[in-house]
């Protein structure tokens, strides 16, 4: 019962954290002071009490958009275990529901885009369509990895077996590769560097913050939490694998996930600071990457 | 009683559209008499459906003749299975007509459709309980022949013409790949009913020849790859409500024939699984590309006819994996995916095609690039199309996500527990995973280029809302899409039903999947209510365009430029056609641009071959002038032909060879 009210509580408080802490190494990297690390909770709590501009072209589909984004990937996070702690709902094949949960939260933000009739606003839905179309596959070779390797279909077991064990006998390089193909997938899942440039000014080059151009107060609020909670999960999903279980004490155990998470985020504000956002054509081919990283662990694990 | 059931309600419609003729064109109650009689008939049949999925398999000789025995007829889960799709679709079908084609504004052609709609349905209904050759084909042919003609409803237009002619030529080379299956059949079995022929009672050559055939004959009619070059253009000429129950419905009398006949052989060579499976993930892949590529919204969602069918076919082709590692798992689970997604396709396709049909009714046009905004003029059509397109796209909570689960779990399940032949399996799991990310991509396209934005063409007619006659059947299937995604536990009893295996719940933990749809569904809801009602009324504003004061609606981003990255992305299956005036200048003229892509078999393959062979023998042409001296000669060459093999050749030749 401790164990599940420490993991929501986590779950729920601390994804802003890690933007802040993304920020914060960046400006750090840039010699800069850089924003506090609480700024994006504060820029939570404004935007929530704001009063909404919206597009007179829109529909209710514009309002539902957030919503059933925001919900969807809060129940998403349900699924995916922190670390040693097991995920709230757990059940064969629950895999395939988080995949296709992300698939839901990306339908309706795309269509909510689409509401507004902007040019602008078309371009990032149909760039993050696209782009969807190679990270899908490539997350799901990476689950077969993971089922291969635990021989269970639930996130819980598949993620959280000691994969060093099991994977002695054919050497570290196939997992090193499926580790490689997710961050990938989560830098471009999350609209981050090199694939998405989150700070950029220009509506042209943008993913994700253009398709959110006409939202505002509470709906951006939940636009933004949203992002925040599916960086969140995707980093646990990889400090989930990259973690030995070295004990098997609850509490040192959420201290490890908490110093492995907290070092993704730096990790991608590192990314951030030392490369260029890619030319969109050449996206396909990073995400095309990953997505043979993926599947060629997954034939080494077989073969 | 179940069987009987059904047979009356194909009586009833077939002499649907007889009444209505005999009533005559100028009666004001015709076709609300015609479509009564469908509906009373359909739901008898679905009644008897339903009965039939939960009881014994019976059979039943329907009458004597003489030549090749009776013409034998019999209902078991799989038969009544799929009649309830006919049923469904042939009843809310017929509905929808009375207001998408009234008799009173389509006087020629109103009554002409009725009655090929009731030999159509009834057609279905024929070949799926048919258990002889005899029975079968006529159903088989009724259908066949009546889809023609509804094709050519509107044969006015040139290219609906085209199209009805590539559906007959298709249907007739499927019917005789069909006759030599079946000839084939009573020449190895002695017999034309159908009985399952027993292990090692037929050579490996002759079992392969007649899965091959079958392969090829239901295909053409499923429209797998690469034999669906007929399909896009016929469903998109014919009236919406008949491209819905081509699509949703017709297919898959295919996918019934693979796999009854799936049934009838002994344990296959894995093989036919295999090509079964890759046919499948290919038909997926490529059904949604092209999809993805067209402009016009009729032909695209026949595409994703396409890619639902190779869906469908990776289900089957697990199961028939399953048969020949003796794997009871696989075909349970390989089976239940296969026929929930014939239902759910049956349902969100039909949905989806009469929404485009209100679409078109409404506006008079097709092509998506010059639509948009029209879900503020039709917000009920636009919200039930939404519900139809997620569900298409396979997004939980609907009714797509459940059998797509079921194939996820039969293509990797082998690959946790371990199994040595998993391998082929799992590699298709991510290429489904592409399907479904593509289909997604793909109806967010059309949703937001018809529904949403602004209007972009000034073409259209004014806009209205449909009657309600016709937004009655897309809310019964929607709420059916929606009740199989919330509720999946209890159609998998029907699933355990028809397959007679009870394993699907123990593996697939539905229970916990609805409970949990559930909380998902209320807290959208809950949040949608709460969010609306705790804000303040928001202020209107433009569109934001960097700035610009005065955005028009042709700046928005058209359907064609959503696929174009796409169309970039498989450049190397579609070619695109692109044409378009160069900029010529600082402050240019008037520019235009335009791109289609052609279709991968029809025009790339079959167009070129047939072209080439009319060439290649049109000097053949010289001997036939239509002179009736020139055939007397003919004739006369033939005749001393014939006589020439009366020479004793072999007499002159012999004593050369024995010296």
């Amino acid at each position: 019962m401790i164990d599940l009210i420490i993991h929501m509580s986590i779950y729920i408080l601390m994804p802003p954290l890690l933007f802040g802490i993304i920020n914060k190494t960046k400006a750090y990297l840039a010699g800069r002071k850089g924003a506090p690390l609480l700024q994006p909770y504060y820029d939570l709590i404004r935007l929530f009490k704001k009063k909404m501009v919206i597009s007179g072209t829109t529909t209710w589909v514009f309002y539902a958009g957030p919503i059933v984004t925001f919900i969807s990937v809060m129940v998403a996070g349900l699924l995916m275990p922190l670390g040693q702690s097991q995920a709230v709902i757990s059940f064969t094949g629950d895999f395939i529901l988080f995949a296709y949960l992300f698939g839901l939260a990306r339908f309706f933000t795309t269509i909510a885009a689409m509401d507004t009739g902007s040019a602008f606003e078309g371009m990032g839905a149909a760039r993050e369509m696209t782009f969807s179309a190679i990270t899908e596959p490539g997350l799901f070779f990476a689950f077969l990895v993971f089922v291969k390797l635990s021989g269970s279909m639930s996130l819980t077991v598949m993620l959280q077996r000691n994969l060093y064990g099991i994977i002695n006998q054919n050497g570290f390089a196939p997992i090193v590769m499926v580790i490689i193909g997710l961050a990938i997938i989560l830098l471009a899942e999350n609209s981050r560097m090199p694939v998405d440039d989150p700070n950029t000014h220009l509506e042209l080059t943008m993913i994700h913050e253009v398709m959110v151009l006409d939202h505002s107060g509470p709906l951006l609020g939940l636009i933004q939490y949203a992002a925040n909670v599916k960086f969140f999960i995707l980093s646990s999903f990889l400090c989930t694998i990259i973690l030995p279980t070295f004990t098997s004490d609850g509490g040192l155990s959420w201290v490890g996930f908490l110093i492995g998470i907290i070092l993704i985020a730096v990790g991608v504000g590192i990314v951030e600071s030392i490369m260029a956002r890619l030319r969109m054509s050449r996206v396909t081919v990073l995400l095309f990457s990953a997505f043979l990283l993926c599947g060629s662990a997954l034939i080494i694990f077989v073969r | 009683m179940a069987l009987q059931l059904i047979i009356v309600a194909i009586i009833g419609i077939t002499l649907s559209g007889v009444v209505g003729i005999l009533l005559g064109k100028g009666f004001k109650w015709e076709q609300a008499i015609t479509t009564t009689i469908v509906i009373i008939s359909s739901v008898l049949g679905l009644i008897g459906a339903s009965i039939g999925i939960f009881s014994e398999a019976t059979t039943l000789k329907l009458f004597y003749w003489p030549t090749i025995g009776g013409a034998l007829i019999g209902l078991d889960g799989l038969s009544a299975f799929f009649l309830i799709p006919v049923f469904l679709i042939g009843g809310l079908g017929a509905l929808y007509g009375m207001g998408y084609w009234k008799s009173s504004e389509h006087r020629d052609s109103s009554q002409k459709l009725q009655l090929f709609w009731g030999f159509l349905v009834a057609g279905m209904g024929l070949l799926l309980i048919g258990r002889h050759v005899f029975s079968f084909f006529m159903g088989w042919e009724l259908m066949a022949i009546s889809a023609f003609v509804l094709v050519m409803t509107e044969d006015k237009e040139e290219e609906c013409r085209k199209s009805g002619l590539v559906y007959l030529l298709a249907t007739h080379i499927s019917t005789l790949t069909l006759f030599v299956f079946f000839a084939l059949w009573h020449y190895a079995t002695g017999s034309y009913v159908f009985q399952p022929i027993a292990e090692g009672a037929l050579q490996p050559g002759m079992l392969n020849a007649l899965f091959f055939l079958a392969l090829i004959g239901f295909g053409l009619k499923a429209g797998m790859m690469p034999l669906h070059f007929w399909l896009p253009g016929a469903h998109a000429s014919a009236p919406s409500h008949v491209s819905a129950i081509l699509s949703g419905v017709m297919l898959k009398m295919g996918i019934y024939g693979l796999i009854r006949v799936g049934l009838l052989l002994p344990t296959p060579p894995s093989l036919w699984g295999g090509i079964i499976l890759t046919i499948g993930a290919i038909s997926g892949l490529l059904g949604v590309v092209f999809a993805i590529a067209q402009h016009d919204i009729k032909k695209l969602l026949a595409y994703h006819s396409v890619e639902n069918i190779g869906i469908i076919l990776i289900g089957l082709g697990i199961a028939y994996l399953g048969r020949t590692y003796n794997q009871p798992e696989w075909i349970a689970l390989g089976m239940a995916g296969c026929l929930l997604h014939v239902w759910n396709h049956s349902l969100f396709k039909s949905l989806l095609f009469f929404g485009a049909g209100s679409v078109l009714h409404s506006t008079g046009k097709r092509n998506l690039d010059i639509m948009g905004g029209i879900g503020k003029k039709m917000p009920t059509t636009a919200l039930l199309f939404l519900i139809g397109a997620v569900a298409i796209s396979g997004i939980p909570p609907l009714n797509g996500f459940i059998s797509e689960l079921f194939i996820y779990i039969g293509l990797i399940r082998p690959i946790a527990l371990g199994d040595p032949n998993a391998i082929g399996l799992a590699m298709v799991a991510p290429v489904l995973s592409m399907i479904g990310a593509l289909a997604a991509a793909c109806f967010v396209k059309v949703y937001s280029a018809v529904f949403l934005g602004s209007q972009r063409s000034e073409d259209l007619k004014p806009v209205h809302e449909s009657p309600k006659i016709m937004l009655i059947p897309m809310g019964i299937l929607a709420v059916l899409c929606v009740a199989i995604g919330v509720l999946p536990q209890y159609v998998t009893l029907v699933l355990e039903s028809v397959i007679h295996q009870d394993i699907l719940l123990s593996i697939v933990p539905l229970k916990t999947y609805s409970a949990f749809s559930f909380g998902f569904l209320i807290s959208i809801v809950g949040l949608y209510i709460w969010m609306k009602f705790r804000s303040k009324k928001p202020k209107e504003v433009l569109t934001w365009d960097c700035g610009y004061a005065k955005p028009t609606s042709r700046m928005q981003y058209t359907a064609a430029s959503f696929g174009n990255g796409f169309a970039i992305m498989f450049d190397w299956v579609l070619h695109s056609k692109v044409h378009r005036t160069k900029l010529n200048a600082v402050m240019p003229d008037r520019v235009n641009f335009e791109s289609h892509v052609n279709e991968l078999v029809l025009d790339r393959l079959l167009k070129p071959v047939f072209r080439w062979t009319q060439n290649a023998s049109s000097w053949f042409g010289r001997f036939q002038q239509g002179a009736s001296q020139n055939y007397i000669l003919y004739i006369l060459i033939a005749v001393l032909i014939l006589m020439a093999t009366l020479v004793p050749y072999k007499e002159w030749f012999v004593p050369f060879i024995k010296n």
